[in-house]
């Protein structure tokens, strides 16, 4: 039995009847047709389908659609500003932070909300804040590299991702 | 000769926009209209007998579209799998015939059984669940040294040894001299566990096969989509020129996507029993258990020397885990005997290699694919002389390095080594590493009961498949050359279709760096096309072995080669001069020494569709090159890994990772070190952390998630220093060899070399992979037992 659930992503609300069984992940990817947040495992330790849910990462393969109930999910589509890539995005391009692009998705939402958090990580703390994403092309270092790029041009200030709903559940 | 304006210079990305913003193209990101979902029901057991398939159930399941046994892909597929060529193996003895889904046999855990269609995902899973299968479990061969026993379970009725080849290279005769004249005799047996590739992408194929048409396109995630081709038109009977195999954006496959797999025949003639579009991607698990895995083998090593670190002769015996069935490049592997001797001069080496058949998945190559194993072998070999004879590793190294004057060099197998400079890498190496501190530190740590440890690679490498007569022989009769088409449209624009695939390596980009310099066109206006058979030459040849840039580069520099050719041609005619006073520099054609008189690269693209053209010439600007390389090309380089055990825990502490590599000319510095950290990192994965473990008794496999499956994180892994040498190849006119591979055939010996160099005050002389907390904490435990009933000091 399908229930309804509305709720915003990337700014645009939605409503869409689901199966209380479908995870968030396949509903981004076929119902919102997202394909950008992918799927790099079955037991949430990749991260590849990393999101922000009012601003906090959270794996979207972790909870069902219909706990997103009023959420404010913002995915990789919905993070640069038409041409303009967000910093880390661009840094990931700058320092060549990736090579296959699959993981990459969920390394930058990722980075996003380490960098929200902590705006001037060390090394160490960017290792740490990543250690929830796999990466098999790159050995990360580039990857690490990339947000200390972002970092800087951030400017190290606290920058709250756009999106600023009250969450849902779904930690 | 055009001056270079791109090449060498480090460009960033074309491809990233597009998969930084979401906006790749993965098999999975594909939709068609119609489209069902595959699941497939797999046998749990590792050898069973399939005594009943009863689908009744899972046909009646809501949104389920179809259920299919091994009876009714008999229908469309009669045959078996594509079977590997001989390769370097031509004592193969036993290759069995593999059909994509078990019949009567299920001779691994995961064989496919049964595939089910539903409407959607969910619905097809929810289908599988229902298909009742009812087996008997036979007893199952999960270890190599038990199944070449008599006595042992047999994986098949037509190998009853459970030997798939046994393949003297070179027997003992070949080294009886020099060990006959030998002051050192060392033995050692080396595990290369399992490991499971990994890429995060895991497989997935979207077959829609037209049944008025007789037309079958595939969307799959593959390294090689020609083959695909020919691998779908003759095992399901289409004829070849109405399939299209599609491979976008591939998230990665470090060779696991190269051979054919069950998978995709049972897609596609899933497809065709359906009449719809089929979508199947792999589960995590399931690429776990399925996709073939690397490595799995094991060395019997025994070297010869002299007590003044003179190397003389080496012994080695590969006995390789096949799987229960040969892959269709297993026997790549084999390349590691040929490879053993490393940088190294030798009088002889004597080769063997056994491939024994086990219930288990099959092996197939694995980034570097024989290499890493052939370098961990031999540089475990140098590193066990120089403990033995009490010499600095560094200058056993350098006593026995096939040296600077003596390239191209022959080596023992007949291979010739085309150019190099070992010595070069190696200092630099040590110089960055800080070597001479780094002992002066272990030596005072030493004192205060520390354990750290330094530990060198001096790898080599041979890649860029290959030669036509060497490479033909392997697949079964495709010479594995590389082709390239140029297109230059009206404007100047260029299109470029290159028969490699790219799956994370970034070919857009060098690629259009040697495309533009060679036309003197902007970057932007180069496109670089691959991935789709329905374009560009006949033929493609993938992407493995490090190939892309040393073959495919240059069959896109002789493509461009022969447009400039013809351009020169019609500037000529255009200028009113002869054909050898024009020259071409920088985009422009002109008359020697006339510099107002010329033609750019536009003006000529667009005459070449005018009128006016010379007599005899056609219209149109683009050309095809094939590429046969004259030789394999050989990187090389020295690593060196400084280690902390703590012998507590286990622990090991990566201090310092340093590489030098050279891997000729570098079109793009970006991109060469991004392979070699991916590279090193895999190399490092393999010696500290990943393993692919079964139970003993069950045969149950224990690592199919990333909860058991150890894959590093950020945190486990660190700065990496690099540098580079550059030692042009002789054998292309680029000058360049492969760097794709070169990491991880080097970093697994850098980091154990270490590890046992920290360990020699305990008296331990080789530690087996994984180098895990676990095992290593045991080594040391029972090394303090024999040293001096549980002494927890240091032995002097």
């Amino acid at each position: 039995m399908k229930r309804k659930v509305s709720l915003t992503v990337n700014g645009t609300r939605r409503e869409d009847e689901v199966e209380p069984r479908l995870l968030l992940v396949h509903y981004l990817r076929d119902v919102a047709g997202l394909t950008g947040t992918h799927i790099g495992c079955d037991t949430s330790q990749c991260g590849a389908c990393t999101v922000l849910i009012g601003g906090k990462a959270v794996k979207s393969c972790t909870m069902f659609a219909v706990q997103a109930q009023d959420a404010d999910v913002q995915t990789i589509e919905g993070l640069a500003t038409g041409d303009q890539l967000h910093p880390l995005q661009q840094a990931f391009w700058d320092e060549h932070g990736l090579q296959c692009g699959f993981c990459t998705p969920g390394f930058i939402m990722a980075g996003v909300y380490l960098l929200s958090q902590n705006p001037n990580p060390t090394d160490d703390e960017i290792r740490k804040g990543l250690e929830g994403n796999l990466c098999r092309c790159t050995g990360y270092v580039n990857i690490v590299k990339a947000v200390r790029t972002a970092a800087k041009t951030m400017g190290g200030q606290v920058k709250q991702p756009q999106a600023t709903a009250a969450t849902a559940g779904g930690d | 000769m055009s001056v270079s304006q791109l090449v060498g210079a480090k460009i960033h990305r074309r491809e990233d926009p597009r998969l930084v913003s979401g906006h790749g193209r993965y098999v999975d990101d594909m939709v068609r209209s119609k489209m069902a979902h595959a699941a497939i029901v797999r046998s749990p057991f590792p050898n069973a007998r399939i005594k009943r398939i009863d689908v009744t159930e899972a046909v009646k399941a809501p949104g389920v579209v179809a259920v299919y046994t091994a009876r009714d892909f008999k229908a469309v597929m009669p045959g078996p799998m594509p079977k590997p060529g001989p390769g370097f193996t031509s004592g193969l003895k036993t290759i069995p015939d593999r059909y994509p889904i078990a019949e009567k046999d299920a001779r691994f855990q995961g064989e496919p059984v049964a595939v089910v269609l539903g409407d959607s995902r969910d619905q097809a899973f929810d289908g599988a669940a229902l298909v009742d299968v009812e087996y008997e479990q036979l007893p199952a061969v999960m270890d190599v040294e038990e199944a070449m026993k008599p006595s042992s379970a047999k994986v098949h009725s037509d190998a009853p040894d459970n030997i798939s080849w046994d393949m003297t290279y070179t027997g003992d005769d070949v080294t009886a001299a020099a060990f006959g004249q030998a002051e050192v005799v060392l033995k050692e047996r080396i595990h290369q566990q399992r490991l499971a590739p990994t890429s995060m992408e895991t497989r997935g194929v979207l077959a829609d096969y037209d049944a008025f048409d007789k037309r079958l396109t595939v969307w799959m995630s593959t390294q090689n989509p020609h083959f695909n081709r020919l691998n779908f038109a003759t095992t399901l009977g289409i004829d070849e020129s109405q399939v299209r195999v599609i491979s976008e954006d591939v998230g990665g496959a470090f060779g696991s996507k190269i051979s054919a797999y069950a998978e995709d025949f049972l897609v596609a003639a899933a497809s065709r029993l359906s009449g719809r579009p089929v979508k199947w991607i792999e589960s995590r698990t399931e690429s776990l258990q399925n996709t073939s895995h690397g490595r799995g083998q094991f060395y019997d090593i025994e070297v010869a020397a002299k007590r003044d670190g003179t190397l003389l002769a080496l012994r080695v015996t590969q006995t390789l885990d096949v799987g229960a069935y040969c892959a269709a490049n297993t026997t790549f592997q084999t390349c590691a005997v040929l490879m053993a001797g490393g940088a190294y001069k030798w009088q002889g080496i004597s080769a063997r290699s056994i491939g024994v058949f086990t219930n288990r998945v099959p092996t197939d190559p694995y980034r570097g694919a024989g290499r890493p194993e052939a370098t961990h072998l031999v540089e475990r070999a140098v590193d066990l002389v120089a403990r033995e004879t009490g010499l600095d590793p560094v200058d056993v190294r350098r006593k026995n390095f096939i040296q600077a004057a003596e390239f191209p060099y022959t080596q023992n197998f007949g291979l010739v080594i085309d150019s190099g400079d070992y010595a070069k890498t190696l200092d630099r190496a040590l110089e960055l590493a800080g070597y001479k501190d780094f002992r002066q530190e272990q030596s005072e740590a030493r004192k205060q009961g520390r354990y750290l440890g330094i530990g060198l690679s001096t790898w080599i490498e041979l890649c860029g498949f290959g030669p036509s007569a060497a490479t033909a022989p392997a697949t079964g009769g495709v010479a594995l050359v590389e082709s390239a088409q140029v297109r230059v449209m009206p404007t100047g624009s260029v299109i470029v279709y290159t028969g490699t695939h790219s799956h994370g390596q970034g070919h857009e980009t060098p690629f259009s760096q040697i495309v533009a310099d060679a036309l003197g066109v902007p970057m932007e206006s180069v496109e670089i096309r691959h991935g789709d058979t329905a374009e560009g030459p006949a033929m493609g040849y993938g992407t493995y072995g490090s190939r892309s840039l040393a073959v495919g580069g240059m069959a896109i520099s002789r493509a461009c080669g022969k447009v400039i050719d013809k351009g020169k041609k019609l500037a000529a005619h255009l200028l009113e001069a002869a054909e050898a006073d024009v020259v071409f520099e920088r985009g422009s054609f002109q008359v020697k020494g006339s510099p107002d008189r010329a033609k750019k690269f536009a003006e000529i693209a667009f005459a070449s569709l005018g009128a006016g053209l010379p007599e005899g010439m056609e219209h149109g600007l683009e050309a095809i090159a094939y590429f046969d390389p004259p030789n394999l090309v050989w990187p090389f380089g020295a690593h060196i890994c400084l280690v902390e055990v703590d012998p507590e825990t286990g622990g090991v502490d990566l201090k310092k990772y340093v590489a030098v590599d050279d891997c000729g000319n570098v079109i793009n510095p970006m991109i060469v070190e991004g392979q070699l950290h991916g590279g090193i990192v895999q190399g490092i994965a393999q010696a500290l952390f990943e393993e692919v473990v079964y139970d003993a008794s069950s045969g149950q496999l224990r690592t199919g998630t990333f909860i058991d499956y150890a894959m590093p994180t950020a945190n486990e892994i660190p700065e990496l220093t690099l540098d580079r040498t550059v030692t042009p190849s002789p054998t292309n006119e680029l000058g360049v060899k492969g760097i794709g591979e070169a990491g991880t055939i080097a970093s697994s010996a850098a980091v154990i070399n270490a590890i046992c160099d920290a360990l020699s005050p305990l008296g331990i002389k080789h530690v087996d992979m994984p180098a895990s907390p676990d095992r290593l904490w045991k080594q040391i435990e029972e090394a303090r037992a024999t040293a001096g009933n549980g002494q927890k000091g240091v032995k002097a």
